[in-house]
């Protein structure tokens, strides 16, 4: 009896490790097969929730269910799996507000709809990446764009950034910041959220 | 109709990742703050996607690096100000495409870079127009930029050795797989595994960065004697005496150099360089120690004394030649 506490706090602790050991590789996987499938997903997510304002929200929650579910193992399929993952979330909510909204699930039927899209179609998103950055970059509010251009693209340190911009350092670190959220949405998600 | 808002505050969340993503790039970092930010990251797994994406969008931007051109920070400065002359809204869209051409072609190459190739055994020295030399071993594909300043190489497989003749303003960069050598005043040494690459400096400084898309950015600062071994999870920091990077750069010579090295790696080695490929049988030979100077072009020097040394088996069949106990 008196071992028994000691052997499950070893085995939570392999596991543990495994989990460490394989927790690169789903970073990877979910940088490489989840991300790409972002506008798809807020596009499906907009199609069946009506509040806007939760949208960054549910899109959270899909990336933390999937991520979690990755971590024990890597779907095979990952788009399947996204879209599964993100309507049975949208049905989970529905039944914890326990009245079917009906405003709010706008389209019961559509939840369906995005699993047959073709893939994205890799090839096309390589030709149009560099376009895309420039586009986002351009999307920018101009202070942002500013420090983002010269910490990018001309390498400057947040430091050489405030000194050429003449403003104080917590400025160049909120403009990045902000910077990097907007190029997320624009690049992961095709528009601003 | 109302919906409840939903607990997790992403938009919060999010807003904190990205203030340390920010300071993790663009400030002085230091081990307490890697070790603060994977405290909060460990805290959700919220916290670790919400900067794993934004982290994928910087990384992404950094493919705009390949932007940083004079004509193209001036032109970020007109976008900049929303300034577009009605007659050169044109010729700026048309700089404008031409820079992402440009901008493609530095990250990935073009078909029009000149490729340089060796085969096996095969070594080739490249004189570039500023006096720099890049000496190409066995087995190697290189391939140099010819539009911009010129000053990018693409290290594709192999092994090469850099002798670059400084330009503050035009930095020289090598790209082997996922990661970027970049010269400050420089002699070094890349070799690009499959699973690998391995850059020694013998003199003056660079700089290795990360490529890859997700991980946080990895960069050393080399220093002479230092190598960095880099896989696509890992990069690892090490000094070297200099005699055995003198002794890796033995092949400029032609020749192997090999100290305390086993049987196996030293096989390995003279493998590199030719068809006729040395196998190691058993475990027991493959841990044998040796040691010596032997031309690189010539395994069968090398074979002659490992055979004499510890009495081993040599058997040549085709294009193999067998060692064993």
């Amino acid at each position: 009896m008196t071992e028994k506490p000691d052997l499950d706090r070893e085995g939570a602790q392999t596991r543990r490790q495994v989990a460490l050991m394989a927790s690169a590789d789903v970073n990877a996987w979910f940088v490489r097969e989840v991300l790409p499938l972002e506008q798809a997903l807020m596009q499906f997510l907009q199609h069946n929730w009506r509040n806007r304002s939760d949208l960054v929200d549910l899109r959270q929650e899909v990336y933390v269910r999937v991520f979690e579910a990755a971590r024990k193992e890597i779907p095979e399929h990952p788009r399947q799996f996204v879209f599964s993952t993100a309507r049975n979330l949208l049905i989970d909510h529905i039944r914890r507000e326990q009245v079917i909204p009906i405003e709010a699930m706008a389209d019961p039927d559509g939840l369906s709809v995005a699993l047959d899209e073709p893939g994205p179609d890799r090839a096309a998103m390589a030709r149009d990446e560099l376009r895309k950055l420039q586009s986002a970059l351009d999307q920018l509010p101009p202070r942002c764009r500013e420090a983002f251009v010269l910490g990018k693209i001309e390498g400057l340190s947040g430091q050489e950034i405030a000194i050429r911009m003449g403003v104080t350092e917590s400025a160049v670190s909120r403009h990045l910041a902000l910077g990097v959220r907007l190029l997320a949405s624009l690049l992961h998600g095709g528009g601003r959220q | 109709m109302t919906v409840e808002p939903l607990p997790n505050g992403a938009e919060r969340i999010e807003a904190q990742a990205a203030e340390w993503l920010q300071r993790r790039h663009f400030w002085l970092w230091k081990d307490e703050d890697q070790n603060r930010l994977d405290e909060w990251l460990n805290v959700a797994p919220a916290h670790l996607v919400a900067y794993l994406r934004l982290e994928a969008a910087l990384a992404r931007a950094d493919r705009m690096v390949a932007l940083r051109q004079p004509l193209s920070s001036r032109l970020a400065q007109l976008a900049r100000k929303g300034w577009w002359p009605g007659v050169g809204r044109v010729a700026a869209g048309l700089i404008l495409v031409g820079l992402i051409a440009l901008a493609v072609s530095q990250f990935s190459g073009t078909a029009k870079d000149r490729t340089y190739a060796t085969a096996l055994g095969e070594r080739k020295i490249i004189t570039l127009a500023d006096g720099s030399r890049i000496e190409l071993n066995t087995n190697t594909v290189l391939r140099l930029a010819t539009h911009g300043d010129g000053r990018q190489a693409w290290l594709d497989k192999g092994e090469a050795y850099f002798q670059i003749h400084h330009d503050a303003a035009h930095p020289f960069t090598v790209v082997a797989g996922d990661h970027r050598v970049v010269d400050l005043g420089t002699r070094f040494l890349v070799r690009k595994e499959p699973s690998r690459i391995e850059v020694s400096l013998v003199e003056g400084s660079a700089r290795v960065d990360t490529l890859s898309s997700w991980r946080p950015i990895q960069s050393a600062l080399l220093t002479p004697g230092d190598v960095v071994i880099a896989t696509a999870d890992t990069m690892s920091l090490m000094k070297r005496p200099s005699t055995s990077i003198a002794d890796e750069l033995g092949w400029r010579r032609g020749l192997l150099v090999f100290r305390d090295t086993t049987l196996a790696d030293a096989a390995a080695e003279f493998n590199r360089y030719s068809t006729h490929k040395i196998v190691v049988a058993d475990p027991a030979t493959a841990a044998l120690i040796v040691g010596g100077t032997f031309p690189a072009d010539d395994a069968t020097m090398f074979v002659r004394a490992a055979k004499a040394l510890f009495k081993l088996h040599v058997e040549t069949k085709g294009n193999e030649t067998v060692i064993r106990r």
